[in-house]
């Protein structure tokens, strides 16, 4: 069993908000394998995750493409199209099969640009999208597992 | 209880990862009390010295079987112990997952490396009494793919949500990467409604039960394993103490609204 996007959603949108970002969504499905979008690449789209595993990966020269981190179900893939200059800064890739829902980046950007409480609540969404994934991201720096000791009384 | 070593023999030994092994234990003569889940013995290996080690199974025989990893003088006498090996063995000392509290809820299991053994045998528990909770749920973290142990247990187990996570992959890996943190916002539980059981290294718990809290699950409802420096494990000594608590006596297991403000002060 998985949770489902309409679970995961009130948490990021209020009900309003989420109902009306949703009109807009387009479903789609990628195959495993497939390139979702590419570093460096003009970021037009985003997309929820509503089955599947996304894979955000890092170009390195000369070496394998290092995979930097998951993302699952309802999780939001990408946050690049919010902010100028509207450049992936990771490429990112289906893992498995991947069902999501896909936005166009231009049009709900317009939305926010036409009604300030919906481009507001969608700031604060990416916000806290970004805010749980640096965090994430500093917790890995510290190495969470690397003061185990003996695997004795825990 | 008692105070001296029972002896034990050494029926199995499996090596988990490049530096722990599982080792299953039987009575040579009478058996130690039973164990709860969470509760631990003092494991002596002769010669060496003894250390404290969370039962990672326990059997109906007597039996039971720890989870070691080698980072000291005694784990690296009890990894190197073969089978028909003898150890000793007191206990059970401490307290339990107490599992029995969250019948009828969701069950919310959060392991950060060889920390999924103490939890492993309140999973089997769980999963053996289906209609008795509801969503069990298990989520695992690692460092890396060899930090993980029970691999292929952990695929076989009847959950409703089992995901495993790593920071680092390796070529092979085709999992999550990510914190194990990352996972609770994708599992199937309802907050209010939840017991959530976590064991690790303190900064993987730290970070657990304060999002798993931030998510609504009452701290008292999150139970942690603490580990401390524990030498008598009868509340004498006093080098196991936190704060107020001696571990040995008034843990392992805590809940988070005990624990919380002990781990978050400084040099305590």
């Amino acid at each position: 069993m998985t949770p489902s996007i309409t679970l995961r959603m009130p948490h990021a949108l209020p009900p309003e908000h989420r109902e009306r970002l949703l009109r807009v969504a387009r479903e789609v499905g990628f195959r495993q394998g497939a390139r979702l979008f590419e570093e460096g690449g003009h970021a037009d789209r985003f997309w929820i995750v509503r089955d599947g595993t996304v894979a955000l990966d890092m170009h390195v020269p000369g070496h394998p493409t290092p995979v930097i981190e998951t993302l699952g179900e309802g999780d939001l893939v990408g946050w690049s199209w919010l902010f100028e200059p509207y450049v992936w800064q990771l490429g990112a890739r289906a893992q498995t099969p991947v069902r999501a829902y896909e936005f166009d980046a231009v049009a709900v950007r317009l939305m926010c640009d036409d009604d300030a409480e919906f481009g507001r609540e969608i700031g604060r969404w990416v916000g806290r999208v970004l805010s749980h994934r640096l965090n994430a991201a500093r917790a890995r720096l510290v190495d969470l597992y690397g003061t185990s000791t003996s695997g004795g009384v825990r | 209880m008692t105070a001296v070593p029972v002896p034990y023999l050494v029926v199995d030994r499996r090596r988990e990862t490049e530096e722990s092994v599982t080792l299953r234990l039987e009575p040579v003569a009478e058996a130690l009390d039973d164990f709860a889940p969470g509760q631990f013995a003092m494991v002596h290996c002769f010669g060496r010295g003894e250390i404290p080690l969370s039962v990672s199974s326990v059997q109906t025989t007597g039996g039971l079987a720890h989870t070691i990893r080698n980072v000291g003088a005694v784990s690296d006498g009890l990894c190197a112990a073969r089978v028909g090996d003898l150890l000793g063995l007191r206990g059970p000392y401490g307290t339990s997952w107490e599992l029995d509290r969250a019948r009828g809820r969701d069950v919310l299991v959060v392991a950060g490396g060889i920390g999924l053994a103490p939890l492993r045998p309140l999973i089997l528990s769980a999963l053996a009494e289906p209609e008795a909770y509801g969503r069990v749920s298990v989520l695992v973290g690692a460092r890396t793919p060899g930090d993980l142990i029970a691999r292929e247990e952990i695929e076989s187990w009847p959950t409703a949500y089992t995901r495993v996570m790593v920071d680092w992959p390796d070529k092979e890996w085709r999992g999550d990467v990510g914190v194990v943190t990352q996972l609770l916002g994708r599992a199937p539980f309802d907050p209010a409604g939840t017991w959530a059981f976590v064991c690790g290294p303190e900064p993987m718990i730290r970070a657990t039960a304060r999002e798993l809290a931030d998510r609504g699950v009452p701290k008292e409802r999150i139970r942690v394993s603490l580990e401390r420096n524990m030498r008598c494990a009868t509340g004498h000594c006093g080098h196991c103490q936190l704060g107020p608590l001696l571990v040995c006596r008034d843990g392992p297991v805590a809940g988070w609204d005990v624990a919380e403000p002990l781990l978050s002060v400084r040099e305590l």
